[in-house]
């Protein structure tokens, strides 16, 4: 049978495209500026929306085809349609998404290259260069992200072995987090390294448009108006809560006190680990998702980064690329056919090996974006250097990098 | 003629102009500010992790009153901004040489 598009399903598409980039644009930028010093929430939220306009226009470009181009030999898409020239023109239906235009598909997964880059930027606001930023951009979308999605989600060697990422556990969160440790391992600690945030009230906009928009990123995942989608949506919001839930029982357990940004955190950290077993799990595997996620999350933040003494400013690692690694761990434990008749399921469908694979994914995935991001960073430090002046980061990088002020008296 | 520095809590500010305005004291300036005192700040807690916040939001206020209606305007001050918790503030007397309203070159108690 012939392909035909689905008005139901580009319908659909289109709303949860419009959600992701409400993700980051405003979501992160907003998340991410409420929980740094007010001298640095311009440069902060300015970085987001850069990072979507950069990665929005290389898509089109030629990421797209590299991403999701035919296969060359399981490693990167063939880049047969630079500029996505004639692409449109043709009307034609995703090879990926038969039901849906092939453009539809494209900006759909640009939402999902924008803003794993623009995740990258919470660990190293209050002190890195906006040039170096902007060169970082392309360079790691190019260098790391398309080469990794096309793996994952383009049919590359990932694919082919059978790994499973519903909507990017390895791909957006795992491969940010590791990236934003590397980098913040070649930046250093700011001169303030104190979580202090100065407006929180941002951070709560911030995470509702994330955990809404969240919902297209997940259930837009399932790629058409279906079941799968009504599925990946209750599980997503479900894990969210849980996750929500889980670090509020910790505050209290730990200092006494439920925190909102520890809600928020919570709730992020259950959304980042549903993600990659969104369309592939059912809400008891959710519950248990959202909860150990959340709690590995908490240490990984209050305890772990303390003790190792690397200053990832917003938990970029700690929370994406911990969350990243539970919850594709989780897909090849708690998967299953009954909700995803397209897969073999993971241990308790009877199909261990599925793990192996998993754990496999998550070592080549997070080892090859730590070394690139490491090398790219190091390119750039030597190059244009990566940090601002010591007196810069003082007074602010909104005054320095920008000359603009987020806050004056008169 | 006096001025009168006093550090209240930002919540106690309606009440306290509102005292002062029931006495006739209407000239002040007001002005956010930040500091400590014995109290020595309080623990905030982010993401698990527990930081000490030294210096405190506070509001400030500036009268410049005649000598004899300091007693009154101090008494008022305290009776409206004290809550007996730690952390309502102080009030600071001192005396002021000159006063000139700009609009009529008016001096002294007159410019008040």
């Amino acid at each position: 049978m012939d392909p035909i598009l689905s008005s139901g399903d580009t319908a659909w598409m289109l709303i949860s495209t419009a959600l992701v980039i409400l993700m980051t644009i405003p979501g992160v930028a907003l998340f991410y500026g409420g929980l740094i010093r007010r001298e640095n929430v311009l440069n902060t939220m300015f970085l987001s929306f850069i990072t979507f306009s950069i990665v929005s226009v290389l898509w089109f470009i030629y990421g797209y085809d590299l991403a999701f181009g035919s296969d060359v030999m399981g490693v990167i898409g063939a880049l047969t349609n630079p500029f996505f020239n004639g692409v449109v023109e043709s009307n034609s239906l995703a090879a990926l998404a038969p039901t849906i235009p092939t453009g539809l598909y494209a900006i759909f997964q640009m939402t999902f290259a924008a803003i794993t880059v623009a995740l990258i930027s919470g660990a190293i606001v209050e002190r890195m260069k906006f040039s170096a930023w902007l060169v970082f951009v392309p360079v790691w979308l190019t260098l790391v992200y398309l080469p990794v999605a096309h793996w994952m989600w383009g049919g590359g060697f990932l694919a082919q072995w059978g790994a499973l990422d519903f909507a990017g556990g390895t791909v957006v969160h795992l491969s940010s987090g590791v990236a934003a440790l590397a980098l913040v391992l070649l930046l250093g600690v700011r001169k303030n390294s104190r979580l202090l945030p100065h407006h929180l009230g941002y951070s709560v906009i911030g995470t509702g448009l994330l955990w809404f928009g969240w919902f297209g990123f997940n259930a837009g995942s399932a790629l058409g108006a279906t079941n799968l989608a009504v599925s990946a949506m209750i599980v997503t919001n479900t894990s969210a809560c849980v996750g929500m839930l889980a670090w509020v029982l910790m505050d209290k357990l730990n200092t006494g006190k439920p925190t909102l940004l520890g809600a928020l955190s919570g709730a992020i950290a259950g959304l980042a680990a549903i993600t990659p077993a969104a369309g592939y799990v059912n809400v008891t595997s959710a519950i248990i998702i959202g909860f150990v996620a959340s709690i590995i999350s908490y240490y990984a933040v209050s305890h772990l980064k303390p003790r190792l003494g690397y200053d990832d400013a917003l938990d970029v690692f700690g929370i994406h690329g911990v969350c990243g690694i539970v919850g594709t761990i989780a897909v090849g434990i708690f998967a299953t056919p009954l909700i995803n008749s397209a897969i073999k399921g993971g241990l308790i469908a009877g199909n261990a090996g599925q793990i192996g694979v998993q754990l496999l994914a998550i070592v080549i995935i997070g080892a090859y974006s730590f070394i690139l991001t490491l090398v790219i960073a190091k390119v750039i430090d030597m190059t244009i250097g990566l940090r601002v002046e010591d007196d810069h980061e003082i007074q602010g990088l909104d005054l320095n990098q920008h000359e603009e002020s987020g806050y004056r008296l008169s | 003629m006096k001025r009168i520095i006093t550090i209240i809590r930002p919540d106690k500010l309606e009440d306290v102009k509102q005292a002062l305005e029931e006495i006739g004291c209407h000239g002040l300036t007001v002005k956010e500010v930040k500091g400590r005192g014995i109290q020595l700040g309080i623990t905030e807690s982010y993401r698990g992790t527990d930081y000490k916040v030294d210096l405190l939001p506070k509001t400030q206020l500036e009268i410049v009153a005649k000598t004899e209606d300091v007693d009154e305007i101090v008494n008022t001050i305290v009776k409206s901004a004290q809550t007996g918790c730690i952390g309502d503030g102080k009030i600071f007397i001192s005396p002021v040489e000159e006063v000139i309203r700009i609009r009529t070159g008016e001096r002294g108690d007159k410019a008040i």
